[in-house]
């Protein structure tokens, strides 16, 4: 038995469903953090999955996973940053109670 | 590496994957979720590493399991006053659990008429060498964008975060 793309497709699939899944429904603003990175991982899954599989001597997908990492760790550094802003002002950082802007 | 996949190990670190994702899904723990995704981010080292894939590999491994792991980590320690307040109510919303189902299965019908791969994997696949040799020729300009990037994202993260006594 192998493994084709597919499964690798399949299983990107369910990593960024259960990661939007995530992001969607949790209410502390670090665990949608840990959601957002769980669905840049399944992504990066299905583009070195692409690049093994279909132009494994170009390599065009492992750039293009290595540039996704590279815009998931700034944007973590930076989420991370403002959650820690947002709990000295707010002191909580839970996404319910922080409705300042609310009509 | 040969140029067929074995199924066993793919079935291993998928079944890994997806059970972490659950887990830290499902963890009541912030900490506990921490360290789910931690094992998730393992479990896709391994997967890149199936593919041949090891900069990449290695890069998850530093980057993800070690640095954003750490921040995760610390993150959850700065914000939380006791140590009860990591437990939290599970937080599922039926509306967010639809959503997702519903995207998950528009992905599954695109992705499961859609193989354009000969079926097998390429036998052919370079390494390390030849990735860094295109790194710095093809790929030359988006990689210092990429850290001009790192740098803006640097600064912005000590502004953010850093002590606001002095503003």
């Amino acid at each position: 038995m192998t493994v084709g793309l597919s499964a690798f497709l399949l299983l990107g699939a369910v990593l960024f469903c259960i990661g939007l899944f995530g992001a969607l429904s949790k209410k502390s603003a670090v665990m949608v953090l840990m959601s957002l990175e769980l669905m840049t991982n399944a992504v990066n899954i299905n583009l070195v999955a692409f690049s093994r599989f279909l132009a494994p001597t170009q390599m065009t997908g492992q750039f293009f996973a290595a540039f996704v990492m590279v815009v998931a760790a700034a944007e973590i550094g930076l989420g991370l940053a403002l959650v820690l802003a947002l709990y000295r002002r707010a002191q909580t950082i839970e996404l319910d109670r922080i409705d300042r802007l609310k009509g | 590496m040969t140029d067929q996949l074995p199924l066993v190990p793919f079935l291993l670190l998928a079944g890994a994957a997806v059970g972490g994702a659950l887990g830290m899904v499902l963890a009541r723990n912030v900490v506990h979720a921490a360290f789910w995704l931690l094992e998730v981010m393992l479990a896709v080292a391994g997967l890149f590493l199936l593919m041949s894939a090891e900069f990449l590999a290695l890069v998850q491994v530093m980057v993800y399991a070690g640095a954003v792991s750490v921040l995760m980590l610390f993150t959850i320690m700065l914000t939380l006053r006791r140590r009860d307040d990591a437990k939290r109510p599970r937080d599922l919303s039926m509306a967010a659990l639809v959503l997702a189902l519903l995207f998950g299965l528009a992905v599954f019908f695109a992705v499961s008429g859609f193989d354009p791969s000969p079926g097998v994997m390429p036998a052919a696949a370079p390494g390390i060498e030849a990735f860094g040799r295109l790194l710095f020729t093809k790929w030359a300009l988006p990689f210092e964008i990429a850290s001009v990037l790192l740098l803006i994202a640097l600064v912005g993260a000590v502004w953010w975060g850093g002590g606001d006594e002095e503003r």
